[in-house]
């Protein structure tokens, strides 16, 4: 039961990373560049939800959405501004750029007065329920994390199989030069990218939110989600998911039967281990350099 | 402007290439070895921090900047030379034997790093340093018995054959040393057939494996050398601040010394020394400016943070090639006064090229 218990606070950590992954994996798909930013974009969320809920005195429905159109039109913004002027350099630019992007967030937010130093609680209407369930005890935010997860995937699946959108997307990152050929705008489905893992990356913030508190340093748990993305293979989008729940659980056992400093390292050695046993992922696409 | 005849092979390869070398540098050397006596002890600390800055800037930057293998974890490299010192210093060890072992286990735990890079590359390789770095700080952090664990060591002044470096001025002129001994190493290095390998990897792995460079092994020792150059100044580090604890090298340190060696200029010795100026000089200007700022945005605690993003977004955005590209550009312009032309160093723009496939 305990260890029933352990895999099910495992599993709705690991759908945070999974979500957060899934915005490196949707960047990464589409524009082959890696966003260091992602967790600081999540942290933006968090925060546009909460100035939303607090200040506005939005209801939380429409909070969310609010929030996730805003950070939708925020990704598209950046992705404009910054990214298209160095897209084709290498990409160790780019890297770079997402992690100052990264520091002038965090910096902006640490800056507004009073609010950005603080943490503050994020007033959800499903705080601090527990259910029981036959000996188990659930919390009702971890839950609520794992079915949104779910939701997203399926909204993302179906945006992608079905959509005329997500089926050009799928061949921008297949081949971008060809797809532009094909007249498809490779640039606007770009933009469309960032802005659909910045809306990803908000959902993810709402979700932690009420976990572990609205605070300027919650965008580092983004490093723990690269990992995930690593271990589901970069560039995939179940892989994304499947690797943070990996990631979750192992962290998440780790934190009972291992001793103390395992839990904060997990995540790291699972993705060295994967490193060398299987460099693309679990879902990798393998191959091989061509001359 | 500067012709350079060349009459001999010699030339091609020689440290100095004109005169002007020789006496600018030969002037630089002279203002930093009589600097103790022309500053002030405040900003003397801040000369042998951009020293020991740069001895690591000149290692990642032989890593990145020349064998184009990022690291995201080379702090943990600065970490382990800094606790090895410590360790060894207070045992009793002199300094030379202390540092030698410091930049030992550095580089033989850079090999062990280096082996997943044999097999990944780009954000793989990042990936593998990034998690490396921080199993070795919560190594640090746990492994009371050696390391003290979260509450620090505090570490003895060096002793250099029976004379004790117990101020300032000797221990500056100790870096000073090293410094200088590290960037004629990296340069020898760089003109020998070992350094034309690194660079070959960099600009094509698949040129450099057919003209018959082994990856693995060039690879490995690229690992290796700029780890033990990181172990030398996390050495000196420790001995610098005379106290170290194990958040001193988490991920923070190892992206300020990776924004250090791309504000520099990635691929030139001299971006590594530019960069570890910058580094060390820009919270010291931050501080000065701040008085004059309105207190709502001079006293913020982000402030830092986001000038270092925001000067970081500008030079990838806007002077790729660092402050000495700018430098470069300055030059060139003035050595062709009237003839320089804006495209001169243009950035070649691709179409978008898959890494995947290439």
């Amino acid at each position: 039961m305990q260890l029933l218990q352990l895999v099910i606070s495992g599993i709705a950590q690991g759908c945070i990373y999974g979500l957060i992954a899934l915005g490196f994996v949707l960047i990464y798909k589409a524009t082959e560049t890696v966003s260091f930013a992602q967790g600081e974009l999540m942290m933006l969320g968090a925060f546009c939800g909460l100035a939303c809920m607090t200040m506005l005195g939005f209801p939380y429905w429409l909070s969310v959405l609010a929030t996730i159109a805003g950070m939708a039109a925020f990704g598209v913004l950046l992705e404009r501004i910054v990214i298209r002027p160095i897209l084709g350099q290498p990409a160790f630019s780019i890297v770079m750029l997402t992690i100052g992007i990264g520091y002038v967030t965090r910096g902006l937010i640490t800056m507004i007065p009073t609010i950005g130093t603080e943490t503050h609680a994020l007033p959800v209407p499903y705080k601090d329920q527990i259910w029981n369930l036959a000996g188990l005890v659930l919390n009702v935010e971890q839950m609520m994390v794992i079915a949104v997860t779910a939701v997203m995937c399926l909204l993302l699946y179906l945006l992608f199989r079905y959509s005329k959108l997500g089926i050009a997307m799928q061949a921008a990152s297949q081949n971008q030069l060809a797809a532009y050929y094909m007249g498809i705008p490779v640039k606007q489905l770009n933009g469309i990218a960032w802005g659909l893992a910045a809306a990803v990356a908000a959902v993810a913030g709402l979700l932690l939110a009420p976990i572990t508190f609205v605070h300027a340093n919650m965008g580092f748990i983004g490093l723990k989600a690269m990992p995930a993305a690593v271990v589901g293979g970069f560039g995939s989008l179940p892989g994304a998911i499947v690797g943070g729940l990996t990631i979750g659980i192992v962290e998440s056992l780790s934190g009972f039967y291992l001793p103390d400093g395992f839990k904060d390292t997990a995540a790291y050695v699972v993705v060295l281990i994967m490193l060398v046993v299987k460099p693309n992922g679990l879902f990798g696409e393998k191959l091989s350099k061509k001359v | 402007m500067r012709f350079i005849f060349k009459t001999d092979y010699a030339q091609d390869i020689r440290l100095a290439k004109h005169g002007g070398h020789v006496f600018w540098y030969g002037a630089l050397m002279l203002v930093l070895l009589a600097a103790p006596w022309l500053i002030a002890e405040y900003w003397l600390a801040q000369l042998t921090f951009v020293l020991i800055y740069a001895i690591a800037g000149l290692g990642l930057m032989l890593l990145a900047g020349f064998t184009g293998l990022f690291s995201l974890g080379h702090a943990a490299f600065l970490g382990v030379g800094a606790y090895t010192q410590a360790v060894l210093t207070n045992a009793g060890w002199p300094f030379p034997i202390a540092l030698a072992c410091a930049a030992g286990l550095s580089a033989a735990v850079g090999v062990v790093v280096g082996l997943p890079a044999l097999r990944v590359k780009g954000i793989y390789l990042g990936m593998a340093t990034l998690s490396f770095g921080f199993i070795v700080e919560e190594v640090l952090a746990r492994w009371e018995s050696v390391t003290g664990g979260n509450a620090g060591v505090h570490i003895k002044q060096p002793v250099l054959f029976g004379w004790t470096l117990d101020s300032g001025d000797k221990f500056y002129f100790l870096c000073l040393l090293i410094t200088v001994l590290a960037t004629l190493g990296i340069l020898n290095l760089l003109r020998s057939p070992t350094g034309r390998a690194f660079v070959a990897i960099r600009d094509s792995e698949i040129s450099a494996q057919s003209m018959g460079i082994h990856l693995a092994r060039y690879k490995t020792l690229s690992f290796a050398v700029s780890a033990a150059l990181a172990g030398v100044a996390g050495a000196l580090y420790a001995h610098k601040l005379q106290f170290i604890s194990p958040d001193q090298f988490n991920i923070l340190q190892s992206i300020d010394l990776l924004l250090m060696i791309v504000i520099g200029g990635l691929g030139s010795v001299h971006g590594a020394f530019l960069g570890a100026i910058f580094l060390i000089s820009m919270p010291q200007i931050i501080a000065m400016v701040k008085d004059y700022l309105p207190a709502s945005i001079g006293q913020a605690p982000g402030l830092q943070g986001f000038v270092y993003g925001v000067v970081l977004v500008a030079f990838v955005l806007f002077e790729p090639q660092g402050l000495y590209g700018r430098w470069l550009k300055i030059r060139t312009y003035l050595q062709m006064f009237p003839f320089y032309r804006k495209g001169m160093f243009k950035r070649q723009k691709s179409f978008q090229k898959s890494d995947r496939l290439r």
